[in-house]
């Protein structure tokens, strides 16, 4: 199937998204659609999928113009979707998730339940996608999970599918494993857009590139590019890609936990026994894939959830029993995860969120009232020092962009003096350019002695920034290993297996050696570590 | 900027933790203690708890009665039996010291057997057997009470609660919250009598209480799903807009001629020959009118239809999770407005049978808070039909005793026994359940985008 979009133009009010987008996705190729965060990607494929209708241009199927108008028209027309957020009911049995809305069906509506499964077992040999029909989705890891969707397009009949950052969730072996597929996939005729802004990926998968920026095509690329030239156009002006800075010089220890436990609501720790140390002027990393622990360690630091065991201190004082304001006060910045939600309150002024956590002091307060020259004042310098875009310092936070917007997030947890600072996924959605500024911040930070924390998802982030790194996986620190550990060993780590035989105390300890020269049975457990090649029995 | 960020990305992070690799991360470690510990606490809390209620059965139950005196239960239903089972005659003061000692070997087997499910859910359906005989059997003392009777007023108490129960396992399985369930029931027995007076047949009443039941459903789906109204608050505001109508009504029409406007009579009994012969339980299942049969029917229709059919698929993907049934093509709000209206109906046949199907007449505000037990037995019965069937029959169960025990002058205040249901329901709701997962979508109202 020869899929066409031309001259697709969105419009939100003012704001053009798409702008006379042209793309030709040929039979049988993977189309890789590149491009930073806001680019337009996730709307043009929106647009494409019946999710949104285009403002302008048309949609053309092997040659004849389609108009859909939900994702069931889309569906209809063979193609599929992968979102980047998984569309699937969690207590539904894998079967299930597939036949919904596409029921095998006996008479009075009676659902079909034997044939689901066998249509279900049909696909899984034919693509090698590998799944058990009768779980249930949410005891899936991530990587099954999104099996389950490509499977969901597939029993469809799919012939284009498109996969929205699918490589976002997974570690670095089940993306592997996701490349095979989409190979095995496009061998057999389907063809793939893959949306991305990993430009490694992109080499390593794609037949055919186009980039995207500000809502337009800019450019096609051709996978033998170097990453240099693909971030350039990505961006549209030279990049670097690597962080300067000067080897750490690490002090006295500053942050101490021990043997934390963290439970969730269900009594599972999502927290397991961590032991960790912190020194003056160092970044410590974590690394791992989304949801195994770190939210909640850095939670459990900020006093957000209470401990179930263990004990968190900073320059010998115990932090534990004390109010977030109080670990706030006592000098601890951070950065939360989810910057809409937790960092900024929207409808209020740059200003206003610029002094959020420090309302109550001198000079931003004064006998329980605000002082508004003060808080004026700062928030012009703030603007200023941390290049941060708005229109006025009055404007509301939430009008700002996404990178603008934690500008104001980090700008306001570093314009005080700070004992520790942790930052959980500093760079979450925001464009190359102020992804610099902020690691650059960040290592200044460091550099003037404060311990500093790093909590990202994103492998190429921690191994630019970090000095030490620390791997969760289950709520553990699976191990504690230098930035030039290799990318294979960090994966194996973020999967749970350790790639050497020697496990660390996780007592701040560095280890020196980290070739992956492991003896075989750690080897073996990689594979067995694959989901592609677990069995689901 | 177009591009949203992850809306906290709960299920992402939800189902992260998954057992796919056997990794050398040891998992049997403090933590897997700490939450053994904490299962082990909560046996221990709630054994505890089952030996100290049965040694205080043992010294009021037990002790409390003289030696001597036989509890006698009827076990035949008035008029209606052919089996004639002979009364049970039991000596009171063996049989409740047994049982009380029965309720403390529960609480050792609740401690004993602290991580096997099947063990706890045996030891509290034990402790809860023996305490209720050791009661009653103190009650029942040296006087007769009809068992017959009160497993009969058992089944007339539940039929409202499992019609209500059902029609809220639907509407929160869809995604919608009815917490106006009791202004279903309302409206439909005030629309079944009016219309089984004014027009002399009761099937016109009970069709009349089904739509009045759905009418309000659809009220609660317009505002829930389209305008996108708070649903508990929302329904708490429809039963105090039912209960203004029909009270106003009631005063001014009902009232005022009876025999013309609340005279509506009551369907007759079927008896099923065969089972209603059924020793004790069968002339209390199988010699009932056409609204329970019609609420045996309902049980095994709506437990099959959400488990095993397209319709149950597409409603529990909807209160699952709505965006995902969009995507595949499911209107999501065409089928919450489609199941809130059916489960209005299902409800309002409830209501009908507080009028049509036992009593006669409506009078003011006549379900005292039924349609709120029905709630608690959805989410007792863990928003499965059956449970919510089997949480609907305890409850019915204790108002019937309450009814039963009172004319029998125990030494428990009359107050007391008209508590009992609405107690047990709040120890049910609070305490036995324990977690439960709601419908993920429950009182989430759909929007595109």
């Amino acid at each position: 199937m020869k899929l066409e979009l031309r001259g697709i133009t969105k419009r939100f009010g003012s704001l053009v998204a798409n702008d006379h987008i042209d793309l030709t996705v040929e039979p049988g190729e993977i189309h890789c659609l590149l491009g930073e965060n806001g680019a337009g990607k996730s709307t043009l494929m929106n647009v494409l999928y019946g999710l949104y209708e285009p403002t302008e241009g048309e949609i053309v199927v092997d040659g004849t113009p389609r108009k859909f108008r939900t994702a069931g028209d889309a569906i209809d027309a063979g193609i599929g979707m992968v979102h980047q957020h998984f569309m699937l009911v969690p207590v539904f049995t894998v079967a299930e998730n597939v036949m919904l809305g596409h029921e095998e069906t006996k008479p009075m509506g009676w659902l079909d339940r034997r044939r689901a499964r066998k249509k279900v077992l049909d696909l899984v040999d034919e693509y090698g996608l590998k799944v058990d029909p009768d779980m249930l989705v949410e005891d899936l890891p991530v990587g099954l999970q999104q099996r389950v969707e490509i499977l969901k397009a597939l029993v469809r009949d799919a012939k284009v599918l498109i996969l929205d950052e699918p490589t976002a969730v997974l570690t670095p072996q089940e993306t592997e494993e996701l490349f095979r597929v989409m190979r095995a996939l496009r061998e057999s005729g389907h063809s793939i857009v893959f949306i991305t802004h990993k430009l490694k990926e992109v080499k390593a998968v794609a037949d055919r590139i186009t980039v995207i920026r500000r809502g337009k095509v800019v450019g096609t690329a051709d996978p033998a590019s170097s990453e240099k030239e693909l971030a350039s156009l990505m961006v549209g002006r030279p990049v670097k890609l690597v962080v300067d800075k000067t080897e750490a010089e690490p002090g006295a220890v500053r942050l101490e936990i021990n043997d934390l436990t963290v439970l969730d609501g269900n009594g599972q720790a999502v927290v397991d026994r961590v032991d960790l140390r912190l020194r003056e002027g160092e970044i410590l990393g974590i690394a791992g894939v989304d949801g195994n622990g770190q939210s909640e360690l850095t939670q459990a630091i900020l006093g957000l959830r209470a401990p179930a065991a263990g004990s968190i201190s900073l320059d010998g004082k115990d932090l534990a029993g004390m109010s977030p304001r109080q670990i706030l006060g006592s000098g601890v910045g951070f950065v939360p995860e989810d910057r809409q939600h937790d960092g900024i309150v929207s409808d209020f002024t740059v200003a206003e969120n610029l002094v959020l956590d420090m309302v109550t002091q001198a000079p931003f307060g004064k006998r329980g009232s605000i002082v508004p020259s003060a808080v004026r004042d700062n928030a012009r310098e703030r603007v200023e020092e941390f290049d941060i875009r708005t229109q006025t310092i009055e404007s509301p936070a939430g009008t700002l962009s996404g990178g603008n917007q934690q500008k104001v997030v980090v700008a306001r947890e570093l314009s005080r003096p700070l004992r520790l600072f942790i930052a959980s996924q500093p760079t979450r959605g925001v464009d190359v350019g102020a992804m610099e500024f902020i690691h650059k911040r960040i290592v200044a930070e460091r550099d003037v002695g404060t311990p500093v924390i790093i909590v990202s998802t994103e492998l190429d982030e921690v191994v630019a920034l970090a000095d030490r790194i620390a791997v969760m996986y289950r709520g553990r620190i699976v191990d504690i290993v230098p930035p030039t550990t290799s990318r294979g060993d960090l994966g194996l780590l973020m999967a749970g297996v350790l790639p050497g035989a020697e496990h660390a105390d996780g007592a701040g300890a560095t280890r020196a050696d980290t070739a992956p020269a492991g003896p075989v049975e750690a080897k073996t457990n990689e594979s067995d570590a694959t989901p592609g090649e677990e069995d689901p029995a | 900027m177009t591009e949203r960020n992850p809306e906290g990305g709960t299920q992402v992070a939800d189902t992260v933790i998954a057992p796919h690799v056997e990794a050398p991360v040891n998992p049997t470690g403090e933590a897997a203690d700490a939450v053994r510990a904490a299962a082990r606490k909560k046996a221990l809390i709630t054994g505890i708890g089952f030996i100290l209620v049965g040694l205080y059965a043992l010294w009021a139950f037990g002790f409390g009665t003289s030696g001597g005196e036989d509890a006698v239960f009827g076990m035949t239903v008035p008029n209606r039996d052919t089996t004639h089972v002979g009364d049970l005659s039991l000596p009171a003061r063996g049989v409740a010291i047994a049982m009380s000692v029965v309720c403390m070997i529960a609480g050792g087997l609740r401690i004993a057997f602290d991580r096997s499910r099947l063990a706890t859910r045996l030891s509290i359906a034990l402790f809860l057997i023996a305490f209720v005989i050791a009661f009653l059997v103190w009650a029942v003392a040296g006087k007769q009470m009809s068992f017959a009777g009160a497993l009969q007023n058992t089944l007339l108490a539940a039929v409202p609660l499992v019609l209500g129960a059902l029609a809220g396992v639907i509407g929160e399985r869809s995604g919608v919250v009815n917490i106006a369930i009791d202004g279903q029931f309302l409206f439909g027995a005030f629309a079944a009598a009016l219309t089984g007076s004014v027009t002399g047949s009761l099937w016109a009443g009970l069709a009349a209480g089904a739509v009045a039941g759905a009418l309000i459903g659809a009220l609660l789906a317009v505002f829930a799903v389209r305008y996108l109204v708070e649903q508990v608050v929302l329904g708490v505001v429809i039963n105090l807009l039912v209960t203004g109508i029909t009270g106003f009504l009631y005063t001014q029409l009902l009232q005022k001629d009876p025999e013309q406007y609340n005279n509506p009579g009551v369907f007759d009994n079927i008896r099923i020959p065969g089972f209603a012969d059924i020793p004790v339980i069968g002339p209390v299942l199988f010699d009932v009118n056409v609204i329970v049969y019609l609420m045996y029917a309902l049980i095994v229709i709506v437990h099959l239809g959400l488990f095993h059919t397209r319709w149950g698929l597409r409603a529990r993907a909807v209160g699952e999770h709505p965006t995902a049934a969009d995507t595949v093509g499911i209107k999501v709000n065409a089928t919450r407005y489609r199941n809130v209206i059916m489960a209005g109906a299902i409800a309002g046949v409830g209501g009908a049978f507080l009028t049509i199907g036992t009593v006669g007449t409506f009078s003011k505000d006549m379900t005292s808070g039924a349609g709120y037990i029905a709630l608690a037995a959805v989410i007792f019965g863990r928003w499965r039909p059956l449970g919510a069937v089997a949480a609907a029959l305890l409850f019915g169960f204790t108002s019937a005793l309450a009814t039963s025990l009172q004319p029998l002058n125990t030494s428990i205040p009359s107050q007391f026994l008209q508590m009992m249901p609405y107690v047990v329901t709040i120890f049910a709701v609070a305490g036995l359940v324990g977690k439960v997962r709601a419908p993920a979508a429950a009182n989430k109202p759909y929007t595109k985008g």
